[in-house]
């Protein structure tokens, strides 16, 4: 074990240089920011991940945000184990209707401030799955306010890299 | 002469069904087979619902011979498998919240997906769920979920200890049911395949494969040898990105974070590899009927081969961390263990099923192509416990590396895809796939203008679940992630 931590002191990280934020998404948050209670939380947000119903291709991309090459820790995001402990609620899936109480409740347990960005074709309106009996019309917007979409299926890590840049951008 | 052969000589085959044998049978010979589960002459693949019929998929034991078995139902109801053969519980309990089928005998008739929350859903499902009563002294419930603390997928577990040990776990899914099935009627095979790759995201490339091969198989279409060694290597890239990234997520649950660090390296540069061979990181969309979207080109082949250098730079060091770890190997020997006896009653297949001594691999034993001309070998463990799991994903990815590195070396040049012999007459295909959890199951019953009358898919988590419940029985609460991740089952490839 030695030899793998030494090694890790010698070689270069293999960290990337941070993307710029979203500036799509960043024009999106400066109107949603706007109605929020605004408030520093010097430069640092917890999220909690709620998947409502996705395929789990989305939470294997929000893993590989913590991996050494996006090191999300580094901008001061980290995901935590409880909605009591977040800012942000980072929500997968096409909102079936067997998750929809569980993400309300998430949300409610949640404090303000808060912010809700929706990740993945699903959570916009429902993507392949729209229309289904099994999902909420409308998405994850149907039951709790989305302040930022960040669309792809999944979504590439740079991407939810760059949405949530801009997050911290919108409330800094 | 074996308990298949004997059940189909007796039925009313179906014509059209491919590329294994369907038959009709009566309710005689349908418990006939039920007893031949129980008694372990027959693997249960597979067992779900139309609104007229139930059918079975069926694996002899003995012959290895594959079939669907077929009963109808015109007044909705069929004699429970489950009542004998524990396996089926839960897809019986699914076929009646999805098509109304009553498993006449069954003893556990709880809704399963339903949870009340469907507008047709049924009136029981609305009423609380009925966990099952633990009684005891000093025992105490836990109740965790359907949102986890981690970045998983929702479902609901129960736990009931004595003190810090587990006497009983419940599981409830059904939490991202988002009705893949119900969608796949009606829809065409485009639509279809991209509804089979997103039943499980881990496995995309598995259901990609096994849908594309059973709207094969039933359309009586060959797909060009370039699609079909392509198709391999994709699925060959899947299963080294998700054993790489859960070799170091089971260590991590052992609060040993280094090795997850290390594999997560390994996990993001398949994936980027991926997507400069395919396009997709996780190379969703890329098999579909016919073929595959997605071309290998030189660049391509560069990449993957300077990834499987990569791996083997930096895996066998890893390898031997975990085995030098003895603080690490206190976590995962011994716990979890799961008995022989289960793996087989339930199927259970991939690394679970053999780290307990079942030994199966659909691309041994159910071979399809181009496995029937490659090399590798299945790796064994009779030990079940976390620890054995772990081994056997170890040792997958040396044989992926190896059946990526001969599938490079002979790839055949030609076209990719082949149009689909549509407009003939309605017809049925059966595929399995060996996923990186275990075998994939898709039965697809195709209407005569080639749309989807009825599309199945069985993820291997459906056989893996319940022996989860077992496997942590005595075991301490703390050991539970460690248990959960070293079997790693799909929440979403369940849930539908």
């Amino acid at each position: 074990m030695r030899k793998h931590i030494f090694q890790g002191m010698i070689h270069a990280p293999l960290t990337e240089a941070a993307p710029a934020p979203d500036d799509a998404a960043l024009a999106e948050l400066a109107q949603a920011v706007e109605r929020t209670a605004r408030r520093r939380l010097g430069r640092s947000l917890a999220i909690r991940e709620v998947d409502a119903g996705s395929c789990n291709g989305c939470e294997l991309e929000i893993h590989a945000l913590n991996n050494a090459f996006y090191d999300l820790e580094r901008f001061g995001l980290r995901f935590v184990a409880s909605p009591r402990h977040a800012d942000v609620l980072l929500v997968t899936g096409p909102l079936t209707q067997n998750m929809c109480e569980a993400l309300e409740r998430t949300y409610r347990a949640t404090p303000d401030p808060k912010w809700v960005v929706a990740a993945g074709d699903c959570a916009i309106d429902g993507g392949l799955f729209a229309g289904s009996p099994a999902c909420v019309p409308g998405s994850i917007g149907a039951a709790v306010p989305v302040d930022l979409y960040i669309r792809g299926c999944p979504p590439r890590p740079i991407d939810l890299l760059k949405g949530l840049l801009a997050l911290l951008e919108a409330q800094a | 002469m074996a308990v298949l052969s004997e059940a189909l000589a007796k039925a009313q085959p179906c014509p059209a069904h491919y590329p294994v044998p369907r038959a009709v049978v009566g309710a005689e010979a349908w418990k006939q087979a039920a007893q031949g589960f129980a008694e372990g002459r027959m693997t249960l693949l597979g067992l779900w619902g139309e609104r007229d019929a139930a059918h079975m998929a069926v694996r002899d034991t003995e012959e290895g011979s594959i079939a669907v078995l077929s009963l109808l139902c015109p007044n909705g109801r069929f004699p429970s498998v489950g009542a004998v053969h524990p396996p089926a519980v839960r897809l019986e309990r699914t076929m009646r919240d999805l098509y109304g089928l009553i498993a006449d005998g069954a003893k556990d008739t709880r809704p399963w997906l339903d949870h009340g929350k469907w507008p047709h859903s049924r009136a029981e499902a609305r009423a609380p769920y009925d966990f099952l009563p633990a009684e005891g002294e000093n025992l105490h419930h836990i109740v965790v979920g359907p949102v986890h603390a981690g970045i998983i997928e929702p479902g609901n577990f129960r736990f009931t200890a004595g003190g810090e040990t587990i006497v009983r776990l419940e599981e409830r899914l059904g939490y991202v049911h988002k009705g893949i099935e119900g969608l796949m009627a009606g829809a065409d095979l485009k639509r279809g395949a991209q509804l089979a790759g997103r039943t499980s995201g881990d496995s995309t490339v598995a259901y990609a494969f096994a849908f594309a091969r059973a709207a094969e198989a039933a359309l009586g279409c060959e797909v060009p040898p370039r699609a079909v060694w392509l198709r391999a290597l994709m699925a060959e890239l899947e299963r080294l990105a998700n054993h790489f990234g859960d070799i170091g997520a089971i260590c991590n649950d052992a609060a040993f974070a280094l090795m997850h660090a290390h594999t997560g390296v390994l996990r993001e540069l398949v994936l980027r590899t991926c997507d400069a061979a395919f396009g997709h990181r996780l190379m969703r969309d890329s098999i579909v009927p016919g073929g595959v979207a997605h071309d290998l080109d030189d660049r391509g082949v560069a990449a993957i081969r300077a990834l499987l250098a990569e791996a083997r730079r930096r895996f066998p060091p890893l390898v031997k961390l975990y085995d030098d770890t003895a603080s690490l190997q206190d976590r995962t020997v011994g716990t979890g263990r799961l008995s022989l006896e289960l793996a087989q009653q339930y199927g259970a297949g991939g690394f679970v099923g053999r780290a307990s001594g079942r030994n199966f691999d659909a691309r041994r034993d159910l071979v399809y192509a181009p496995y029937d001309q490659l090399h590798f070998t299945v790796p064994i463990r009779n030990d079940g416990d976390v620890n054995a799991r772990v081994w056997i994903r170890i040792h997958e990815v040396e044989q992926s590396l190896g059946l990526i590195e001969q599938i490079l070396d002979r790839l055949p040049a030609g076209p990719i895809t082949v149009p689909l012999p549509i407009g003939s007459d309605a017809c049925e295909g059966l595929a399995l796939v060996e996923g990186f959890r275990g075998d994939v199951l898709v039965w697809l019953h195709l209407n005569r203008e080639g749309t989807i009358a009825r599309c199945h898919l069985r993820d291997p988590s459906w056989f893996q679940w319940p022996l989860l419940e077992a496997a942590i029985e005595g075991n301490i609460v703390a050991d539970f992630p460690l248990c959960n991740k070293s079997f790693n089952c799909s929440y979403s490839g369940h849930d539908l």
